[in-house]
């Protein structure tokens, strides 16, 4: 029997400060793939419908959802489902974190 | 005394007219759009009903321009808070198509030529609550309105209303649609200004 890996995983609190870097930044200029065709490209060359009801953006090639925001009154919905990933295009390091959260 | 004049408080029929929550009136019919609009020929159109156990009945244009029509006059209430007063439309009830289907489910999925799909319970479909509509303002309904047919349900936000509905899957579980799944409420009552998850 193996035992279950308790400590591999940490919760949802962990992607606070990577995912605030990532909005941070200017995600149009990221880079993408379809999940449908496969097509790679920049957000920035996406094709947008809306701003209403959400923003709707489709694949140039292949017209496929790659991702919507719908903005509500107190809330943003992002859904990514369409697309493999983003490469975020994003500077070095830098100078590690002041306060050593994270390091041995 | 008021310093407005009767010319700013709209046309005379607007006077008096009850909207839900949030909602202004407009006299031109907007469109909204998430995607390309399909352009569907008619000699292939097919509208479905796909029961929980697996059976489908299937109409063709010809089919449904053979069965009973009813000319609803409905009001249209968009989440993007117009509304649109006194609409005329032509369709088939859903009570029509739905005669010869057997099931109990209780949850219905739309989907649309162009990938577009939205959800409601059977029971807003019944009841003359729902048509499958294929004429507005006596014209043939425009392409970019959902032509060559849509699905017209008055009584819940518009975009319950598939445009370019293509069938209707009949389940026993709840599947929320292109909008439910991005923030907007399951249901979407305009009366109880159920516009985004948690109204």
């Amino acid at each position: 029997m193996t035992e279950p890996a308790q400590d591999s995983y940490q919760d949802g609190n962990a992607l606070a400060g990577p995912l605030r870097e990532i909005f941070a930044v200017d995600v149009t200029a990221a880079v993408g793939r379809c999940v449908h065709c496969g097509l790679s490209g920049p957000v920035a060359s996406l094709r947008v419908y809306g701003p209403a009801l959400g923003m709707v953006a489709r694949c140039p090639a292949c017209d496929e959802v790659v991702l919507r925001l719908v903005r509500g009154p107190d809330s943003a919905w992002l859904d990514l489902r369409g697309t493999v990933s983003l490469r975020i295009p994003l500077p070095g390091p830098g100078v590690p974190d002041e306060t050593g959260e994270g390091t041995a | 005394m008021g310093f407005v004049s009767r010319g700013f408080r709209g046309r005379p029929r607007d006077e008096g007219v009850k909207l839900p929550p949030g909602q202004y009136l407009v006299h031109d019919f907007p469109v909204l759009s998430a995607g390309p609009t399909p352009r569907v020929p008619l000699d292939r159109w097919e509208f479905a009903i796909d029961t929980e156990d697996g059976r489908t009945h299937r109409w063709s244009w010809q089919e449904l321009m053979a069965l009973p029509s009813e000319t609803p006059t409905v009001d249209l209430h968009c989440v993007t808070k117009w509304s649109k007063l006194g609409t005329d439309w032509k369709g088939v009830s859903l009570d029509t198509l739905f005669a010869d289907v057997e099931s109990s489910a209780e949850y219905a999925l739309v989907y649309s030529y162009g990938g577009y799909t939205t959800n409601l319970p059977v029971e807003d479909l019944l009841d003359g609550k729902a048509w499958i509509v294929y004429q507005f303002d006596g014209e043939e309904l425009a392409a970019a309105h959902g032509g060559p047919a849509r699905l017209l349900v008055p009584h819940l936000y518009l975009w319950k209303s598939a445009k370019w509905v293509q069938g209707i899957r009949l389940m026993n579980e709840d599947w929320p649609g292109f909008w439910e799944t991005a923030g907007y409420h399951n249901y979407g009552d305009p009366w109880r200004e159920q516009r985004y998850q948690g109204d």
